[in-house]
Formats: C-alpha cells, structure tokens, sequence
C-alpha cells in the first residue's frame, strides 16, 4: 500500500532534566519508511543524531506492542498520536503526510515532571496505586474455577476496566490534567468483582484523596481521556468512582484521610 | 476536619458543588421561563406586575432566592477556585493543542462561557431586580370590570415618593377589582426597546446555550448519575430543553419588545 519514502520535518522538545527550561529543536527527518512505527521512526533519527555525536531524543518506550504503557508522546496537540484506540508503538508513519511537520512534546501535567526530553515521571500513578488499588488476600490453596459466580456482564465491565495500562494518555489529553480516568479504572476493576468488596470504600478513599495529593487537576467532563485513552477505558468510570467516593464519605463508617 | 468537610475539599467534593449549585440553578430557570411567559401576555403588564409581587413577597419563595443568590455566588467562586487548581495542574502548556479532535467546543470553554453569564446575571439584576427592591418604580393601577373580566381599564400612576403600596382591593360602587402594583412591566419595556441592551441579552442566552448544553449532562456525572438506562434522556433534555428551547424563549422576551 505504501510507495517511497517520506521526508518529513520534526519539531522535538528537548529538555536536559526536569530544572532546565527546554526548548523545542527542528529536526529533518529524510527517507521514512511509511511501514515504520512512530517509534522505529524516531530510532532511526536518533541513529542519526549519534552517528553525528550528538544527544538522541530520549522518550519512554517497552513492549512496542501496544500492551506496557510505557511509551507516550503528544504528537501534534493529541496524546498518541491522530489515531483512535492505539498507543504511540502502533502508531504508523502512513498515518503522517509526506513533507509533514510533526509536533512532539511530553505529557504535560505538573504531576508527570520531565526527566529528559519526551520521558516524564509518571511515578505519581505507581503511588496512586499503592495508596488502594490492590486487594489483601490471605494466600491459600488454589482456588476452584468459578467458585464465586459472576456475572458475564459484570465481569467483562470488570475487564474492560482493567485492561487500563498506566499510560497516563488521560492526563495528557485532560484540559485539567486530571488522573480520573485512570484512578477511576484501577477503583472500578476491583469495586465490580467480589473480592474487591471488602477494600471498596477505604479504596475509593485513598486513591481519590492520593491523586489529589499528587496535584492532578478537576474532571469536568470533557470526555477528551475517554477518546484518547488507547484502551477505550469507558467515562463510565469516572461516574462509578464518584459513587463510591462520595457513598464512602457520605455513608461509610470506615473513614480515610 | 468532619467527614463531609474533607470530603467537599477534595476534587471530587468541589466538583460536587458545582455540579449541585449548577443544577439547581438549571431547575430555576424552568421557573424563571414559565414566569416570565406573562411578559407575552396583553394586557398593560398585569400579570407580570402581580407575579412580579408575588415572587418577592412569598415566603418560601423568598427563602428560595437567598438559595439561589448563595448557589450563584458558590458556582462562579468554586469555577474559580477549580479552575486556578487545574491551572497549577499544568503550568507548562502545549504548544500544540488539538482539543477538537477529543471534545466539544462547550466543555472546554466553559470558564469563559460562565465569566459572561456571570456578567449578564450582574447586569440583569441591576436593571431588575435592584430597581424594583430600591430603585424608585412607577405604580400602576389595574380597574378589572368585575361583570367582565376583559373589561381592564389601566392607570399609570405618578410617582409620588414612598407613598404608595402594592393593595388590591375590590371597588364595590363601581364593580370592580383595584389592583395597584410597582410597573415592573414599564421597566422592562424600556430596557428592551433599547437594541444594544437586547443584543447584549440575545448574545448571553446564546451563551447560556453552550454553557448548558456542557454543564446540564455534566453536573448529573459530577453527581454519579450515569447509567445506560437514562443517559439518553439526560443528554436529551441538556440539548433540546436547556440549551435551545429555555434560551431560545428568553432571547425572544427582549425581541419581541424591540419589535413589536
């Protein structure tokens, strides 16, 4: 489907560590494969900055295949990217215009700072989980299959929920860099499934009182995370985790924080 | 700190207020539409001008004011307290912002929408509200033939100071019913024969439009009410209802004034 090679001009925010103030810098971006990841489009370019001597663009990157969460990057004003449902790895070079100018800069949220260049610090989601997005289990036996019945329904939702990879896309998109999306997610996979029962409530609290914590902004349902989120994680979410958040302050015994 | 004071300090408590005061504020303007209909009615204002009384004289409509008022204060103060937060929440912006691509125009300038609504309500209650408490109002009598309820002969009064009172009394020598009322109605008539300050309502109702047609869906979600049963009547009502039909009628109260 792809015929020739593009060349295409790329406008990089290159940032030293988190206290310099960064600059974005030009780069030519000659002979592109159109078959290319995003990615393997930009190794190719760092091939080429190191093998001038100079500093490669740094930028987060794993699996590069759509399921770590780990690689970012806001390309021109939408986080992964103009495609729907994908992280940036499955992100092609067809998708781009030959003679293009492409726009890359980091997830911009004062809770995800810069490490270097395009790679921000997205620990704030790690401690976002630690504070209640787990269930205490005492370790036993194994289990027999379907001893707790579930609904179907309940659990797909359950699923859905989380198949959420961390990836903080929400927050890049969010006008209000708000992590609803995601703590939403990580409440709901375990508020929708039995074994998350007994936590709910103490779970809503903490998370939601821990992402404040981390200084990510208000929802106010713009419903930009539910678009951009490469998972499809539904605006659903947000609404659940309100319900428990608000029925654990307001009708809950258990108080946190 | 009590549960419920940490719980309206959060994110989610500050969004909850918006969202409460907001709907309220919604429901007000149903009320606030139905009433103001009598406007269209022909007949010297009297029923505007009783109405006009009555809504400023009941008690538990006057309690419901004070609310009102406080609603209006808390929504624009939390929008402010809100939106400096999530300023802080990203201090470095982007350089480029494709917003379109992942939300409607309405959600995303909702501050901006709210600031001229803010504006408007400021406006509007000096040129209502604070004229008919304070400001020196004409009286004006209403002679109902009480044989023939069409039979309405009307008195603009002269202004004589504080001395006269809102009475409705019944005239038996001459059959009929008296009614004395403040001329709001006379009020409104000149404020709207006025083509800027119609304008400046017909441009704020169109902002009120797109203010609603974000907020009325969004202050239900704010509150956890989402579910695949009733959204489409929530979505429903926040565009046909709040954002055309209820901003449409008002825009045509000051229209139909300059035209008619």
């Amino acid at each position: 489907m792809s015929s020739g090679n593009m060349n295409l001009t790329l406008k990089v925010w290159r940032q030293k560590n988190a206290s310099d103030k960064g600059e974005f810098v030009t780069y030519k971006a000659d002979s592109i494969s159109p078959d290319m990841s995003f990615l393997e489009m930009l190794d190719v370019v760092n091939e080429r900055l190191t093998k001038k001597g100079q500093d490669p663009i740094h930028f987060d990157h794993d699996c590069r295949e759509g399921i770590c969460g780990m690689c970012s990057l806001y390309i021109n004003g939408r986080p992964h990217g103009p495609k729907r449902a994908i992280t940036t790895c499955q992100l092609h070079m067809r998708s781009f215009k030959d003679g293009e100018t492409i726009t890359i800069e980091p997830w911009r949220a004062t809770a995800f700072p810069v490490i270097k260049d395009l790679a921000v610090d997205r620990s704030a989601f790690d401690r976002i989980q630690q504070a209640g997005g787990y269930v205490s289990v005492n370790t036993g036996g194994v289990p027999d299959a379907n001893e707790i019945p579930i609904p179907k329904v309940i659990a797909d939702e359950a699923f859905n929920s989380a198949t959420c990879i961390q990836c903080g896309a929400c927050v890049a998109a969010c006008k209000n860099a708000s992590a609803s999306l995601f703590v939403s997610a990580k409440i709901s996979q375990l508020a929708l499934l039995p074994q998350g029962q007994p936590e709910r409530y103490r779970r809503a609290q903490a998370m939601v009182a821990q992402m404040d914590a981390e200084g990510f902004g208000s929802c106010t349902n713009t419903g930009a995370c539910e678009i951009e989120c490469p998972k499809e994680i539904s605006l659903t979410n947000i609404n659940r985790m309100r319900r428990d958040y608000f029925g654990a302050k307001f009708f809950k015994e258990e108080e946190i924080n | 700190m009590s549960s419920f004071t940490k719980a309206f300090s959060s994110t989610l408590g500050k969004k909850l207020i918006m969202g409460l005061t907001g709907l309220f504020l919604a429901l007000f303007l149903v009320v606030h539409l139905i009433g103001n209909l009598q406007l269209f009615k022909d007949d010297g204002g009297k029923a505007f001008n009783e109405y006009s009384y009555f809504m400023t004289h009941f008690m538990p409509i006057k309690i419901i004011s004070y609310l009102l008022y406080a609603s209006i204060v808390l929504h624009a103060v939390y929008a402010l307290i809100l939106t400096l937060g999530n300023k802080k929440a990203r201090t470095v912006g982007y350089a480029q912002y494709n917003g379109a691509a992942n939300s409607t125009w309405s959600s995303r300038n909702m501050g901006i929408l709210g600031t001229i609504l803010l504006i408007f309500i400021v406006i509007h209650m000096k040129t209502f509200w604070a004229e008919y408490h304070w400001g020196g109002l004409p009286y004006i009598k209403y002679e109902t033939n009480l044989s023939d309820a069409s039979d309405v002969k009307v008195t603009p009064l002269p202004y004589e100071g504080k001395q006269l009172v809102h009475s409705q009394y019944v005239d038996t020598q001459n059959g009929t019913e008296v009614v004395v009322a403040k001329d709001l109605y006379k009020i409104v008539n000149e404020a709207f024969s006025q083509p800027w300050y119609v304008a400046l309502y017909v441009l704020s109702m169109i902002a009120m439009g797109f203010h609603l047609y974000h907020g009325f869906q969004s202050g239900f979600q704010t509150l956890g009410f989402d579910h695949s049963k009733y959204k489409p009547l929530i979505d429903f009502l926040g565009l046909w209802v709040f954002s055309i039909i209820i901003p449409a009628l008002f825009a045509a109260m000051p229209l139909y004034f300059l035209f008619k």
